[in-house]
């Protein structure tokens, strides 16, 4: 865990030290059984040819979309945290910056002379 | 059997050049010193104790700092080569093969071995003590990014002895950075080199995000925080998002060099260019990560020395978040040329002119800082008025670039040259400067001389423009980077011979330094006060040096300029606030591992680098025992009595 130099114990200490517990046993236990749920899904499905084409693409994003979702809130405690939310913030910066990796890298190489 | 030998030593180290073996009889001779003058002063468990295993922020800082300055003498005494070589039409001072080399190696070290580490030295030494806080937030995490840091730049460095420096410039484009155009070694080094001691600077970035958001003193909200705060802050989150882009570029280079994948390659349906648009997506926030530090550093300096409140706290808070969010949007500016049309080049020049506008605000900042100011022309002051100047001409010449159809003339030339040497020797590398001598007497307890530091400031200013205004002349003139030499019908010749006087004032300029501290060191007289220059901000209401636990009783800051309130009130007679009683201080424990892991990584790199798994395989197994120890060590922390902080005090505050 963080090493709190200045944790409550030092000389007053700072508010911020006192950590809600991360989850409890029932709530590992159903994201571990959702995001099991969720990736049997998507393997059964084309493993079993079950869906194709267009079908199959969106079974997968949908599910994988899902399973970040558990995995957020399950295992990274996205929703327990108090204000401000930092981690909340650090996260859609993230994902602002990453669909410009991706949209910005697609429209910069599709536009690109030199590549067709 | 000794034939074998031989050949193998004449591949493994690099031969051929008196350069080299030069070199080689000199670090071979600063190797035995050092070990001679440890064993003789019998100094090894010092060394170990006090140093290799600190987790200490302040001893940290000052080993980044000491590091970072060697590396800018590496980097200098590169970049006088090439200076010499371009000196004169057709001079036959460096073969081209060795040219390329170094303006590789100068590269990479002065921005990723110099500028990085001179950064977070100085976020080191000031974060903790500027927010009133014991430690930074993971005081082991930040031992393990310093030593990452410091065995992946000694993996690169060595590749100028052993096995032959990397050649394809400082961003390694593909193909020439392939294997289908660089076999050797070289381009591994750079490789893992930079890898290793990146993931260091990731860690670094989330250490003094959380260090920052979490463990300032009491009382002091975000728009309290002094602006050196606020500038580390927002490099910082650029770092974390700017810096897995590297990574993972370098990463795919990597399995394209080792596992033979296509995805730069010209052949099997690889892109090159499409290295070049993810390197920029790092290489352009990183820009700004080195530069926007140097901006908190001239808010501190500026403020402390014109006696004066920042101008505009909450336009520059603005400007600085501003601009390391605008940085991830405008990194198409470094391949306007690449043939992606006018839609998205004419997206990618308006973002760049947009950057410019926050960057104009805090010029008029800090004029208007010093506007009326009582101004004290000490050493710190003296570089910020220097960097003013300069580096709106950078910035202006910066937006000439970004007009994408102008570029076409502009880009790979000496005008490019010489505006990024603009922006990053007179912002970045003056800025630092300042922030050293500003904070030296916090780290030491002494300043360091005056006299000398003017000269180094004059030689170093004057140096700049003599050496790199002529380049954008030269640029004009068509003298595009990375040639090795020119002929006499080119007509550059003079220029070239002016810049090359320019750089090697420059050089003499960083004598002067050296000379300086040196000087400081044996006849400077201690600071007693540790207010040596009337500061504004809490790092000067503690004793310099400042003791381990930094704050013996945490301050309250509820205001903006913390401890110039309090000076402001004691003057008037006002008593301190009471202080609470002191109380037993929880500080982390030395440990060695983050010395040894890092080791491990620089083994297990020179296995990939060499691709011998037996010297591979060991140093990753390293790495994981480290880690299992690591995760088993329950006795990490350990208090400090009340009875030993009063001590400690009293010895600190006794001559006050
Ligand atoms: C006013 C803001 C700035 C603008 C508008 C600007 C614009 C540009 C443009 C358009 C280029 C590409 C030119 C070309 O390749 O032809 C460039 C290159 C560069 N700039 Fe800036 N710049 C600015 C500030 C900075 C700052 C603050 C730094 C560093 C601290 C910096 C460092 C660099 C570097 C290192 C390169 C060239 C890298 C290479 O090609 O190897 N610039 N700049
Ligand atoms: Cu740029």
């Amino acid at each position: 865990m963080a090493q709190q130099p200045n944790g409550s114990h030092g000389a007053g200490g700072h508010g911020h030290s006192s950590h809600k517990g991360h989850g409890s046993f029932k709530s590992y236990l159903i994201g571990f059984l959702l995001s099991i749920v969720l990736t049997i899904i998507p393997l059964v499905a084309i493993l079993k040819d079950l869906v194709e084409g267009t079908a199959a693409l969106v079974v997968l994003l949908v599910t994988a979309v899902l399973q970040f979702i558990v995995q957020l809130l399950f295992f990274m405690h996205l929703n327990e945290e108090d204000k401000p939310r930092y981690n909340l913030m650090t996260l859609i910066f993230g994902l602002v910056i990453v669909l410009t990796i991706v949209a910005g890298s697609i429209w910069i190489m599709t536009n690109n002379a030199v590549a067709h | 059997m000794f034939e074998k030998i031989k050949e193998f030593a004449s591949e493994f180290f690099v031969t051929g050049d008196p350069l080299i073996y030069g070199a080689d009889v000199g670090i071979a001779l600063t190797l035995i010193s050092i070990v001679v003058v440890l064993t003789y002063f019998k100094r090894w468990g010092w060394l170990w104790r006090e140093w290799l295993t600190s987790v200490d922020h302040k001893k940290i800082g000052i080993m980044y700092i000491i590091a970072s300055l060697l590396m800018l003498f590496r980097g200098g005494v590169d970049a006088l080569l090439m200076r010499t070589q371009l000196a004169m039409p057709d001079m036959q001072f460096l073969e081209p093969e060795h040219y390329n080399q170094i303006f590789t190696t100068h590269g990479v070290i002065m921005i990723l071995f110099m500028a990085m580490p001179l950064m977070f030295g100085l976020f080191n030494i000031v974060i903790p003590l500027q927010i009133g806080a014991r430690d930074v937030a993971y005081p082991f995490l930040n031992s393990l990014s310093f030593w990452l840091f410091f065995w992946g730049a000694m993996l690169f460095n060595m590749s100028f002895v052993i096995g032959g420096s990397p050649n394809a410039g400082w961003l390694a484009y593909p193909p020439l950075s392939e294997l289908s155009h660089s076999p050797g070694v070289g381009q591994d080094f750079y490789i893992w080199g930079i890898q290793i001691s990146g993931i260091g600077s990731l860690m670094t970035g989330i250490n003094f995000i959380v260090t920052i958001l979490k463990m300032r003193a009491p009382g002091m909200k975000l728009m309290k925080m002094p602006m050196f705060t606020w500038s580390t802050l927002s490099s910082c989150i650029t770092i974390i998002f700017a810096f897995p882009i590297l990574t993972v570029t370098l990463a795919l280079l990597f399995l394209d060099r080792y596992l033979g994948a296509h995805f730069f390659t010209l052949d099997g349906g690889g892109n090159p260019m499409m290295y070049i648009n993810l390197i920029w997506m790092w290489g352009h926030p990183e820009v700004y990560i080195v530069v926007l530090p140097a901006f908190g550093i001239f808010s501190e300096i500026v403020s402390t020395f014109s006696r004066k409140k920042l101008f505009g706290y909450k336009s520059m808070v603005f400007a600085l978040m501003s601009i390391s969010f605008f940085s991830f949007f405008t990194w198409a500016h470094h391949f306007f040329t690449m043939g992606s049309g006018a839609n998205v080049n004419a997206f990618f020049a308006i973002t760049t002119m947009i950057i410019a506008i926050p960057t104009g605000v805090k010029v008029f900042n800090w004029l208007f800082t010093m506007f009326r100011g009582r101004i004290s022309y000490k050493s710190p002051m003296l570089w910020t008025m220097g960097f003013i100047p300069c580096f709106v001409v950078g910035g202006m010449t910066g937006v000439l670039l970004s007009v994408a159809p102008a570029d076409f003339q502009f880009h790979n030339s000496y005008f490019l040259i010489a505006h990024f040497h603009q922006v990053l020797i007179g912002g970045v590398a003056f800025g630092y400067f300042a922030g050293l001598y500003y904070w030296w007497p916090k780290m030491f307890g002494f300043k360091l001389n005056e006299k000398l530091g003017k000269w180094a400031f004059w030689l170093w200013n004057i140096g700049f423009y003599v050496c790199f205004m002529p380049q954008y002349f030269l640029g004009l003139d068509g003298m595009t980077r990375r040639v090795s030499s020119y002929g006499w019908d080119m007509g550059w010749g003079p220029l070239n011979l002016v810049s090359t006087i320019g750089g090697f004032l420059m050089g003499i300029g960083f004598l002067f330094q050296v000379w300086q501290i040196a000087h400081s060191i044996k006849f400077m007289e201690r600071d007693t006060t540790g207010d040596p220059w009337n500061g504004r901000t809490l790092e000067w209401s503690i004793p310099s040096p400042a003791p381990v636990y930094n704050f013996a009783t945490l301050p309250q800051a509820t205001e903006q300029d913390a401890w110039w309130e309090e000076k402001q009130r004691r003057e008037q007679g006002q008593k301190p606030a009471a202080q609470p009683p002191l109380e037993p201080i929880h500080m982390p424990r030395n440990s060695g591992i983050p010395f040894i892991k890092s080791f491990c990584w620089f083994v297990a790199g020179f296995g990939f680098v060499f691709d011998w798994l037996w010297i591979a395989i060991p140093g990753l197994a390293g790495v994981a025992i480290c880690m299992l120890i690591r995760s088993f060590t329950y006795n990490t922390d350990y208090y400090i009595p009340v009875d030993e902080i009063k001590r400690t005090e009293a010895a600190l505050r006794g001559s006050v």
